[in-house]
């Protein structure tokens, strides 16, 4: 997805220059733009960390969890919560950002573990049931347990201002995009990292064939719960940019379908591609933005301009949720895929060699033997 | 004590709601192995109409012969327009292709009635049912548990002796064998979500009078709690479905009474979650679960 | 086994019209199909009179089963054509080849696992025969395999391989095909049931004038019911030639038979 810079550079040196050199990119960006486009840069940031995280999940490791929103949820209460619990003894400023920070990704990476254990005996179906259940429950788990997360109403945090040494540079709106950049750049990369690199090739294979990969010595009860809870972790960071850029966290930003919509967002961008959770985090903010502005553009009454903009925006998402999963599987990031496979294509077509040719019976000669015969493969594991 | 029964006997009431909706799951499940999440926005399409029908007609029963019939329809549609094209490579693509239609058919009512939601009225008695001096159940739960009982036992009788029902099992367990035996399989699959969308429908229209009342989001806790049914009985089994919403209904009713209704989806949630952990292929079912 | 009586007794039974009790003629000409790429079969020819029982030979991987599940329409034919009493089945779906009179007997496990003995059969019977006929042609096939009828209500599952087999033919020959085709039904099967079988197959053949396209990695089985063998090499027919001919011809059985 990046241009082909630096084309001596390889593997995972190279993948870490290309971050580095787009987040320089993204904060230069930021004095672009005015006030409110960049508090959208910094949701997009934040929706970025959760898509990146879940489109691994999903396009991996063949897990499917309709719950991120309740992990951005967990990441958003303990960030705001031990935000406040530190305001009150006296911290602030970059210590209590950082403790808070620590704090969210642990909490949202602990109850990922928990799904992920859940999810590691199970089928897609069932887990996605399950994580359904989790995020429905989460009104309900937050009334009853209201002393601490406040109800309906949710938590309210101190306000961060930008540090003194560049108040006079940039307005507040800057600042925090650049923080949820940063945050952003970080978790992402990790992601990269981990997708390029052994467990990335674990997740696919338990993904492709769950019983061949467990045959080949790959330990799939633990790459699925690693897959889960990478996805978690980068969740609850995601919730706690929000909640550091929102000054709250309460249980009306963590719906069914703002989980739903993060699930579009890492469909249409495609699958296990982090540029496309990129463009996907950036279509989810922008779309019903757009959605809004059009709506406000024509002269409607009152009541119907307000069901059309609740509604057509998640309108638009479900139909594209439907149309690239049965017409353009891969998503945006898969139909790129293609064209560059057609133009090699192309370009070598003469070496092609020929398909196989084979029969139905299961058992053919020209097939070696049982997979469990060669436990060498990725390598073994206790 | 008194309070129990009545809470017992509500509870067998709306488990058999839950039954009957799990039985819809079970019935796509078994034959197109997709676990349909958009079952619950289908059937709150359904009630819709049955709402509108009702207010046409001035007749319950109009709305609820129509509620049938509509769901039936919405069946029809979603597999011919919709799921036929969802790839077959990966066990996800189901799963999210229904996602999308839930967002649609949801936003479509929210677009065309708001989310005002509107009290539905049936023509009982609200006065409970008293039985040796016990108040024991309200006659519309009465209704419910009748129809539950007549529907489920319809469906026995189609699946286990008539010769659609017969064929209509064999396409759903070896869908190959059945085509080179003449079934027309792709037809029993569209008849098969054609029953299940309907039961859907009527467990949904027999659900929505006891709640708050009709918006787009009415089944959405209902298909949760279907779902945990499912799961506790068994995705492959009918009867599994059957016991599990009685348990569930039960379990939920009598929490909602000691504790509160905010705990009930924490309940189902932890419940869901043991299940899975200790009989991942269901309390009911002696097959193994079937790993994607 | 009283396989001449029985066989009759199904014929008296069914309603069905001359056509569905005299045997159909199959032809294949200039078939390629395969899955998708190459194909697996390459320009394959040859055509079956009505009754006569043809075995296809060949080694493991050679055609077999592409060539079965083509006529059957599971596979897409690439180029060539597949005919049914002359007429041509391009673009005719599989489960209306099936009404048509062609059954297929698969490889394997084909009985439904989840059914019963008698609810497999009735599905075997119910495109053929309605209400009472349906029960008669049921009750017909449990005369023809004694065992079947004892096991009635036990589901497929529970059935031992030659009861499976049994049950699969059985399935097929209640519908009263014309051209019956049948993949493998020797595999894992001990002799004295292979042997069972094939009288079966034979003797519901001459009884009933059925056309038999018979798979068969057991050379010596196949051909002692066959009346003619076609040979399979590479998806390709290197032999067409009488059953007597074909167990005689040392140097072909060598060479593309393995024995």
């Amino acid at each position: 997805m990046s241009p082909r810079i630096l084309p001596g550079l390889t593997g995972t040196p190279r993948l870490l220059v290309t971050a580095a050199a787009l987040t320089v990119l993204a904060i230069g960006g930021t004095f672009l733009l005015d006030p409110y486009r960049n508090y959208q840069l910094a949701l997009v940031a934040a929706y970025f960390c959760a898509t990146a995280g879940l489109t691994l999940l999903i396009g991996l490791s063949g897990q499917l969890s309709l719950g991120h929103a309740a992990l951005m949820a967990a990441g958003g209460y303990g960030y705001a919560l031990t935000a406040n619990a530190l305001t009150e003894s006296g911290i602030d400023g970059v210590p209590r950002f950082l403790v808070s920070l620590v704090v969210a990704v642990v909490a949202a990476g602990l109850l990922g573990l928990l799904l992920g254990l859940a999810g590691a005996r199970l089928s897609g179906p069932y887990l996605a049931g399950v994580t359904l259940a989790l995020v429905i429950a989460l009104p309900a788990i937050t009334s009853v347990f209201s002393g601490v997360f406040r109800g309906d109403q949710g938590v309210q945090i101190a306000y961060d201002g930008v540090p003194e040494a560049l108040r006079l540079i940039i307005a507040v709106e800057q600042w925090q995009a650049w923080v949820a950049i940063l945050v952003t750049a970080i978790v992402v990369t990790g992601l990269a990292v981990i997708r390029r690199g052994r467990l990335g090739l674990r997740m696919r294979a338990v993904h492709g064939d769950e019983t061949s990969a467990r045959l080949n010595g790959v330990p799939a009860g633990r790459v699925k719960v690693a897959a889960f809870t990478a996805s978690a972790v980068s969740a609850g960071a995601g919730g706690a940019i929000l909640c550091f850029v929102t000054q709250s966290v309460s249980p009306g930003a963590y719906t069914l379908a703002f989980s739903l919509l993060l699930v579009v967002a890492v469909v249409v961008g495609g699958l296990g591609s982090i540029g496309g959770a990129a463009v996907g985090a950036v279509v989810v903010v922008l779309l019903p933005w757009l959605i809004g502005t059009a709506i406000g553009a024509f002269d409607l009454p009152t009541e119907l301009e307000q069901r059309l903009s609740g509604n057509l925006g998640v309108l638009v998402f479900g139909a594209l949720l439907i149309v690239v999963t049965a017409v353009w599987p891969g998503g945006l990031a898969g139909a790129l895929r293609r064209r560059r496979r057609r133009e090699n294509r192309m370009l070598r077509a003469d070496q092609m060699p020929p398909a196989e040719p084979r029969d139905s019976r299961p058992a053919e000669p020209a097939i070696p033997a049982s997979p469990a015969s060669h436990p060498i493969s990725t390598e073994p594991e206790r | 004590m008194d309070r129990l029964l009545f809470l017992l006997a509500t509870g067998l009431a709306r488990g058999a709601i839950f039954a009957l909706f799990a039985l819809s799951l079970v019935l796509i499940w078994r034959a197109a192995r997709i676990v349909n999440f958009a079952q619950g926005a289908m059937a709150v399409v359904a009630v819709y109409v049955a709402f509108a029908v009702t207010g046409l007609t001035g007749s319950y029963w109009a709305g609820f012969a129509s509620a049938i019939v509509a769901g039936a329809a919405i069946g029809f549609a979603v597999e011919r327009g919709v799921m036929r094209f969802a790839p077959h490579d990966s066990p996800l693509s189901g799963v999210i292709i229904a996602i999308g239609l839930v967002m649609v058919l949801q936003s479509a009512l929210g677009i065309l009635f708001g989310a005002t939601v509107r009290p539905m009225e049936v023509p009982f008695d609200e006065r409970p049912i008293v039985i040796a001096g016990v108040p024991v159940l309200s006659p519309y739960d009465l209704f419910v548990l009748v129809v539950a009982v007549a529907v489920m036992a319809a469906l026995g009788v189609l699946f286990t002796r008539t010769s659609l029902g017969l064929q209509l099992r064999a396409s759903a367990f070896a869908p190959e064998v059945s085509r080179l035996l003449g079934v027309r399989v792709s037809r029993m699959l569209t008849i098969g979500w054609m029953l299940s969308a309907a039961v859907a429908a009527l467990a949904a229209l027999l659900l929505v009078p006891t709640e708050l009342g009709l918006s787009p989001h009415s089944t959405d806790v209902l298909f949760v709690y279907a779902f945990t049914v499912a799961v506790v009985g068994g995705l492959d089994s009918p009867p599994g479905a059957l016991l599990g919403g009685l348990v569930v209904g039960v379990l939920m009713s009598l929490v909602t009474g000691y504790l509160g209704a905010t705990v009930a989806p924490i309940a189902v949630l932890v419940l869901l979650v043991v299940v899975l952990l200790v009989r991942p292929g269901g309390i009911f079912s002696a097959r193994q679960v079937r790993q994607a | 086994m009283s396989g001449a009586t029985t066989t009759d007794g199904i014929a008296a039974v069914s309603p069905a019209s001359d056509a569905s009790t005299a045997g159909g003629t199959i032809a294949v000409e200039a078939l390629r199909a395969g899955y998708g790429g190459e194909p697996v079969l390459h320009d394959v020819s040859f055509a079956l009179a009505p009754g006569e029982v043809v075995a296809v030979l060949g080694a493991n991987g050679a055609g077999k089963t592409t060539l079965l599940r083509t006529v059957a329409g599971l596979v897409p034919v690439a180029s060539g054509r597949v005919l049914l009493d002359g007429g041509d089945l391009a673009g005719v779906r599989v489960e209306d080849r099936a009404r048509r009179g062609l059954a297929q007997v698969p490889e394997g496990r084909s009985v439904v696992a989840e059914l019963t003995v008698d609810e497999n059969l009735r599905l075997g019977a119910l495109q053929r025969h309605r209400g009472r006929a349906r029960d008669a042609a049921v009750a017909s096939v449990y005369e023809l395999f004694e065992p079947l009828a004892r096991r009635r209500t036990s589901a497929g599952h529970q059935l031992s391989g030659g009861e499976r087999q049994m049950l699969a033919l059985g399935r097929a020959l209640v519908a009263e095909p014309r051209v019956l085709m049948l993949d493998e039904p020797s595999l894992g099967l001990a002799p004295i049931v292979v042997a069972q079988l094939m009288g079966v197959l034979r003797e519901t053949a001459a009884s009933r004038g059925l056309t038999v396209l018979l798979a068969e990695q057991n050379v010596t089985s196949a051909l002692s019911i066959a009346d003619r063998g076609i040979v399979l090499a590479l998806g390709r027919v290197v032999a067409d030639a009488p059953a007597a001919q074909l167990a005689a011809d040392t140097a072909l059985r060598h060479a593309y038979l393995g024995f």
